[in-house]
């Protein structure tokens, strides 16, 4: 019996935490993909980040300005999702 | 003296917020529930407002400034580093309801021992990140009031702690929420006003002109006691320098080191390429008057590497142009100097071939570095070693990481109602602080355009604080700059207490009463907090003193680098590795954090000159900013220790983590903290 509830209780850690840690990697890898790509733009191709775009240049454009919605933008994702994935585990395990 | 008042009128309103609140809720139960009603704009404002340090407010600006482009990931990964938290830690952590990272530690492993382990941490982050708050207010005092530095940390310190161990920081969220938007009002207007009034504000429009001087080229620099703000680097051109009688170079040196590639240049060629010429017309000194001034050949007044100014003295400084010695790179002198004076520059670039030089020429301000340096990617900032693709990513490292392993910033996230609100909040936190951190690089580039002397005396720590002095009515440019002033004030008011209340309270709470005293009362705990706190205020104090010399926004960096490489390992693979054992999590954390600690505080003392080594450029890089070794390295001590000691994964374990992960209604969360 109590390995039943042991087991039973290692079976929904495991199906929650893969569906939280599957978004979260996705997530996670659009901005590590930004963070490290960022700076080898800068190296690799200094010329298009150099371009100017309305009194700035690309790279001081991304940095300095369009980073931060752009953080915004997959949290908000991120936490609709996450949020989501909790409402219908809560509902399941009520059933 | 307006700047003061708006640093009381900020300092009351804080104290007296404070008071109110705390008056409205008696206990700290009370104040639990109530904050669970609290709304999540409330919470995001009050997390933002603790978080908005003096660095935020008035290091990234000096760093910007100071180095230019490759600063902007500062204030990036002071923002995104909340990504990171907001991905893996923020849910699961406010679930499982211990919010002190000792509290963490000791629910998730059963064990009390390494509570000890984790409370040193915060010890040592939270010194790290005090340092720069001291700095912040010396640098504000001695701006606003003319004190010495050491007297603005003496005087803010004492306040502040004095206000933490009366309790007047309690009542704490609506306090935080409250200097939230004071910081955002006091970054933002200054700054509109200043763009309208001087139409600049884009970083290419601050970067023309190499950062030439305005009108009279009058620049204070300090003495050898304060090694290395003492350094001035003459300008890559020509320039004339009026001295006044008795000033003192501690030490002439080239600018940068030569390659083994270029020809040799010494300090005495570079000044006997000097021409022998006179300026023409008067001279005269920082106040605009003419004065009685004679030319010396800077050879006749050298002896050995330091010189001595007999009598009020003009002369011309050479540059080693490359087309003329051969180098790849310009090179200039480099003075140390030896006592505090004040010195005049101007440009001698346009030669007038006839033995002498316009004099009205305004100078590239010393030390600033040259446009395109200043403009693009690795610049002066990342290519200090020579590594400024590593310098690069392991700074980014450091700030992302290092955000979810600060201690003072994970208690605030208790006052959530429950996990999915915590990763609401940190969304809205990260809209409020990448609303705030989108004017420090401008302020920076106004710095530059407006302000280059700072370049020059090693002030830019101060930019956010002077730029606004130079309006054209004194009294606007007085009353902007106290609104400065006042946000830098709640800045590190703010951080500091925070720090304040969660050290002195890791001494009270985990080391007297957990570890020296278990059986000591609540008053006594009570006194040992107090105790604690005025304990922690003095070293701090004492600590700001010895760092009047590094950048704020650096400083707060290397407390980021620490965190990143003890706490995050810790919380990441805490909340997402059921193998994670206590020996394992403890060992990695000691290894990784102890040895980017070492690394740094190693840095900080090459650099004072405290010790001497001649360690090779990569090892320096590495030491600066040590995350990108210091991290890895911690996760894999964790992973492999926590598979040696399998045996030690609690039995439980299954449980806790339902307890971090399972949505609330399955009624499985536990609260530590009892509410």
């Amino acid at each position: 019996m109590r390995n039943d509830a042991q087991e039973e209780q290692a079976a929904l850690a495991t199906r929650i935490m893969r569906k939280q840690a599957a978004l979260s990697l996705r997530v996670a890898a659009v901005f590590v993909v930004i963070l490290v790509g960022t700076p080898l733009a800068n190296l690799y191709a200094p010329d298009f980040m150099g371009s100017k775009v309305g009194g700035f240049t690309l790279t001081w454009l991304f940095l300095g300005i369009a980073f931060y919605p752009i953080t915004w933008i997959l949290s908000s994702y991120f936490v609709k999702n996450s949020n989501k994935i909790e409402e219908e585990i809560a509902k399941e395990e009520k059933q | 003296m307006i700047a003061l008042l708006f640093v009381i009128a900020i300092t009351v309103a804080t104290v007296g917020l404070g008071i109110w609140a705390t008056g409205k809720s008696k206990s700290t139960s009370d104040f639990f529930v109530a904050s669970r009603s609290v709304g999540v704009g409330l919470n995001a404002a009050a997390i933002s407002g603790e978080y908005l340090s003096a660095a935020s407010f008035m290091g990234i600006a000096g760093l910007v400034m100071k180095n230019g482009y490759d600063s902007l990931w500062y204030p990036v990964g002071y923002a995104a580093g909340y990504l990171f938290l907001l991905l893996f830690i923020a849910g699961p952590l406010r679930r499982f309801g211990a919010y002190t990272i000792p509290d963490f530690a000791e629910g998730r492993f059963d064990s009390s021992s390494f509570r000890k382990i984790a409370v040193t941490f915060v010890l040592f982050i939270g010194f790290f990140y005090t340092m720069p708050q001291m700095k912040g207010a010396g640098v504000t005092m001695a701006s606003i009031m003319n004190w010495p530095y050491w007297m603005g940390i003496a005087v803010v310190g004492t306040v502040i702690t004095f206000n933490v161990v009366l309790g007047g920081m309690k009542g704490i969220t609506l306090v935080q929420a409250f200097q939230y938007w004071a910081k955002v009002f006091a970054i933002s207007v200054p700054c509109f006003v200043l763009m309208a009034v001087f139409q600049v504000g884009t970083p290419h429009a601050a970067s023309e002109n190499n950062a030439r001087l305005k009108s009279d080229g009058a620049i204070k620099v300090k003495g050898a006691t304060a090694y290395p703000a003492n350094v001035v680097t003459m300008p890559s051109e020509p320039s004339w320098l009026y001295f006044p009688k008795g000033a003192k170079i501690g030490k002439i040196e080239l600018s940068r080191k030569l390659l083994p590639t270029e020809p040799k240049l010494t300090v005495g060629q570079l000044i006997e390429n000097a021409p022998k010429v006179v300026l023409k017309g008067p001279i005269r000194d920082a106040k605009g008057k003419e004065v009685k001034a004679n030319y010396h050949d800077l050879s006749q007044l050298v002896r050995g590497d330091k010189a001595e100014i007999p009598e009020n003295t003009a002369l011309l400084v050479y540059d080693g142009k490359p087309e003329e010695t051969g180098v790849k790179t310009p090179v200039s002198l480099k003075f140390q100097f030896a006592e505090a004076t004040e010195f005049r520059i101007w440009s001698a670039a346009r030669w007038d071939g006839a033995g002498g030089t316009h004099g009205q020429v305004e100078a590239i301000a010393p030390n600033a570095p040259p446009d395109a340096k200043w403009l693009n990617p690795f610049g002066p900032l990342t290519s200090k070693w020579g590594y400024p693709v590593l310098y690069t990513y392991s700074l980014i490292i450091a700030l992302v990481c290092g955000t979810a392993g600060l201690p003072h910033i994970l208690v605030r996230f208790y006052t959530n109602p429950d996990g999915r609100a915590a990763k609401r909040t940190t969304l809205w936190v990260m809209v409020m602080l990448g609303g705030f951190y989108v004017f420090t690089p401008i302020w920076g580039a106004l710095g530059r355009a407006l302000m280059p002397a700072l370049y020059a005396s090693n002030a830019t720590d101060s930019v956010v604080i002077k730029v606004p002095t130079i309006l054209s009515d004194p009294l606007m440019g007085q009353i902007f700059s106290g609104v400065t002033s006042a946000g830098a004030f709640a800045a590190f008011m703010s951080t500091f207490s925070g720090l304040l209340v969660s050290m002195s309270g890791a001494f009270a709470h985990d080391i007297y009463g957990k570890i020296l005293k278990p059986s000591a009362s609540p008053e006594s705990r009570l006194v040992a907090f107090k105790l604690a706190a005025v304990g922690v205020g003095v070293v701090s104090m004492l600590l700001g003193l010895f760092v009047e010399t590094f950048d704020i926004a650096m400083m707060v960096g290397w407390a980021f680098a620490i965190g990143a490489a003890s706490y995050f390992p810790l919380l990441l693979l805490g909340a997402w590795w059921r193998g994670l054992t206590k020996t394992g999590a403890a060992a990695g954390m000691l290894l990784g954090g102890l040895a980017s600690l070492t690394a740094i505080i190693g840095s900080m003392l090459l650099d004072k000159k405290v010790i001497a080594a001649d360690l090779p450029p990569l090892l320096r890089a590495l030491m600066e900013q040590p995350a990108i070794w210091g991290v890895p390295l911690s996760l894999v001590t964790m992973y492999v220790v926590s598979r040696a000691t399998a045996k030690e994964i609690p039995a439980d374990v299954n449980l806790k983590m339902l307890r971090l992960h399972a949505p609330e209604e399955l009624g499985l969360s536990k609260n530590y903290i009892e509410g």
